[in-house]
């Protein structure tokens, strides 16, 4: 770890430190430890607010009867959209990563870069509504040819949404969503890979994409993780765009093409709260220390994966 | 950024601060004076039903220019549950609530004792028709029985061209297109009407008890009135409930009450509410109504929103009670209710009900 390694190294306390110095060390500090207060904060809050929710009257979870019947559909869903996102946005956005690092001619991928940089500044609230409005209806028919052709599959069993508010609309919406996010962070990670690793492969005789398959890949591995990662966390908590776009019921269905589709917990949580007693925000609290626990354990097994992968790589 | 970009933010800053100021002196020279006559003065807090949110928004307004700078009325629309809650707690002077308070969970005894031992106040302020929407292509006059909108909203009739809604429309060419009955998927008031609507109503068609949160777990659910008339809109086949003011183009279906068929209308949605017996066992200051949604009345259309403002007979602080009475007098008064019909798209109440409300909220006072 980083930190080991610089108190390892004899720290020049000999030189006087100036005021400026110190002022920027002191900052950086209170910043590193604000970012830690406010995550135990919002832990805290959840937990205190949230564990009466895990033992309400069984009528505020209607239409199920317990926390864990009430909140199993909706991680379902939060799962299922988000994967769904990932596996559409993933390969895009890598290639279009290599496209604006390695491919494109400097004056194209600059303009590139840009442009997809700017649909990150989109409000998801937006992305919510060209779904609904626009995206929802225009799918219908490929709804339609999904249940015509591949019903055999348990994803496109139908019977077709009529309004095309379905999971599989709502994971188009959250890839392009989540398309900036990954794109950006993993085309800085592959713009960083040395230029000799590079040139060695090249000189080898390899073509431009076993280069980047024997350099690039190689040494991006935890970058384009942590891309992934972050396009996943920001797919698992997505609230407004799901709202609208999403016609949820509290169902478990891979099928993502009729009208019934699981609702996710930020959803819910969106279109439940404005009508909901004390008794049931502690519940829809309670599911969002719910999804608070598995976003972390997710970033946490995505870590020890990457460290695994990279102590491998280091032997 | 640096100093010039500082300096180039401030010019067009300034400008809109001296707009935004020379607005509010505007705004005070109309409405600054306060008329002869209004000696109210503070700030009365409210809230609950969202369903209200629109009216109150007129209400406020109306109220507060009648009164000058020195009223405030605050509504905020957290829901009928949250509101009633608020009440009782002590936190709301006044709740508006689309049920009346329940004696299950002992909330009007909770209720009582908020109000130091008298029985709270309740009044119809809100009434609005709730409209059966669809979008068939072809069919533009649909009529149907409460019975066969529950087997459609249960899923036991599929498609449009199904028997049971070809014999409610003698002549109208149905085409096979299968059904998609939207619900809402929020928790509302407008659900909970429809279904208790439909439980009244359908004559055992429908098994499920009145909830807000839909009873079934399938089928195309919406968020919220706008996105549930935009699904309905955006699908063929479709069919959905929406409050009626909110319907825009949508094909409107008459329902069946006594004999015939009737399309919602303020007045058919009013003169239910006038005929419908009150909550047994109730106070007489607490209007309480079992809406009567079996009534064969003609022209009366059962399925409704009746949501009630809540407030005490008596409080503490006498200027508390004044700023009460004067702003539920003006909600219940001929011209609160016409403004609300006017801006809202709500039904105003009928006389008799009017002038008991205005009676009621009329004898609000100090201690």
């Amino acid at each position: 770890m980083s930190v080991t390694t610089t108190e390892a190294e004899p720290r020049q306390e000999s030189t006087p430190r100036s005021r400026g110095d110190r002022i920027f060390a002191g900052t950086a500090k209170a910043a590193g430890l604000a970012i830690l207060v406010a995550l135990a904060g919002v832990f805290l809050f959840l937990t205190i607010e949230g564990i009466p929710g895990l033992t309400q009257p069984a009528a505020d979870y209607a239409p199920h009867n317990t926390f864990l019947t009430y909140v199993a559909p909706l991680i379902f869903g939060t799962i299922l959209a988000a994967l769904l996102a990932l596996v559409l946005a993933v390969p895009f956005a890598f290639g279009i990563a290599l496209f604006i690092s390695h491919y494109a001619p400097r004056r194209l991928a600059g303009p590139v870069a840009y442009v997809i940089d700017l649909l990150a500044a989109v409000p998801s609230v937006v992305f919510g509504l060209w779904g609904a409005r626009v995206l929802a209806p225009y799918l219908v028919p490929a709804h339609e040819w999904l249940a015509t052709h591949l019903s055999w599959l348990p994803f496109f069993a139908g019977p077709a949404s009529v309004t095309g508010k379905t999971v599989f609309t709502a994971g188009i919406v959250l890839a392009i969503m989540i398309l900036p996010i990954i794109t950006a962070i993993s085309r800085e990670v592959f713009a960083q890979t040395p230029r000799l690793d590079e040139e060695a492969a090249l000189a080898l005789g390899a073509t431009r994409w076993e280069m980047i398959r024997l350099s690039v890949f190689p040494y991006a591995r935890s970058g384009m993780v942590s891309a992934v990662m972050l396009g996943l966390g920001r797919a698992l908590g997505e609230t407004m765009a799901v709202a609208m776009v999403l016609s949820a019921s509290p169902v478990v269905t891979l099928n993502l093409i009729s009208n019934t589709n699981p609702a996710t917990i930020a959803s819910n949580i969106a279109s439940s709260f404005a009508e909901a007693t004390p008794a049931k925000l502690h519940v829809l609290i309670a599911t969002g220390l719910v999804l608070f626990a598995f976003t972390f354990a997710m970033n946490f097994a995505a870590r020890w994966v990457v460290g695994r992968g990279q102590r491998r790589m280091a032997r | 950024m640096n100093s010039t970009s500082i300096r180039r933010a401030i010019v067009p800053g300034l400008a809109i601060l001296t707009v935004a100021v020379s607005g509010c002196a505007a705004g005070n020279d109309t409405s600054g004076s306060t008329p002869s006559g209004s000696t109210l003065s503070g700030t009365l807090n409210g809230g609950g039903s969202s369903a209200q949110e629109a009216a109150q928004g007129v209400w406020r307004a109306q109220f507060q220019s009648a009164n000058g700078d020195g009223v405030t009325v605050n509504y905020d629309p957290v829901g009928s549950g949250t509101g009633r809650e608020n009440f009782i707690s002590g936190a709301y002077t006044f709740a508006g609530s689309d049920s009346a308070l329940s004696t299950d969970a002992g909330e009007l005894n909770n209720a009582k004792k908020r109000c130091g031992g008298e029985d709270p106040i309740e009044v119809p302020a809100y009434v609005s028709p709730i409209a059966v929407v669809y979008n068939v292509a072809g069919v533009d006059n649909l009529q149907l029985s409460a019975a066969t909108i529950a087997k459609i909203f249960d899923g036991k009739i599929t498609t449009w061209d199904d028997p049971a809604i070809a014999a409610e429309n003698a002549g109208a060419t149905l085409p096979s297109t299968t059904i998609t009955p939207v619900h809402r998927s929020d928790d509302s008031g407008t659900t909970n009407n429809f279904t208790d609507y439909l439980s009244q109503a359908a004559g055992g068609a429908w098994s499920y008890p009145a909830d807000g949160v839909w009873p079934k777990s399938s089928g195309e659910a919406a968020e919220g009135t706008s996105g549930l008339v935009a699904a309905v809109g955006s699908g063929d086949g479709t069919i959905g409930y929406a409050d009626e003011s909110q319907v825009g183009s949508l094909g409107v279906a008459s329902i069946k009450v006594g004999s015939e068929y009737v399309a919602p209308t303020a007045e058919g949605a009013a003169k239910v509410l006038a005929i419908s017996p009150r909550v047994q066992g109730r106070a007489s200051v607490d209007m309480a109504i079992q809406v009567d949604r079996t009534t064969t009345e003609p022209g009366a259309y059962p399925l409704l929103l009746a949501s009630y403002l809540i407030a005490c007979q008596h409080y503490d602080d006498a200027n508390d009670a004044a700023l009460v009475k004067g702003y539920l007098s003006y909600v219940v008064s001929a011209d609160g209710q016409q403004a609300a019909a006017a801006q809202a798209g709500s039904a105003p109440l009928d006389s008799s009900l009017q002038a008991e409300a205005a009676g009621i909220v009329d004898k609000i006072a100090g201690k």
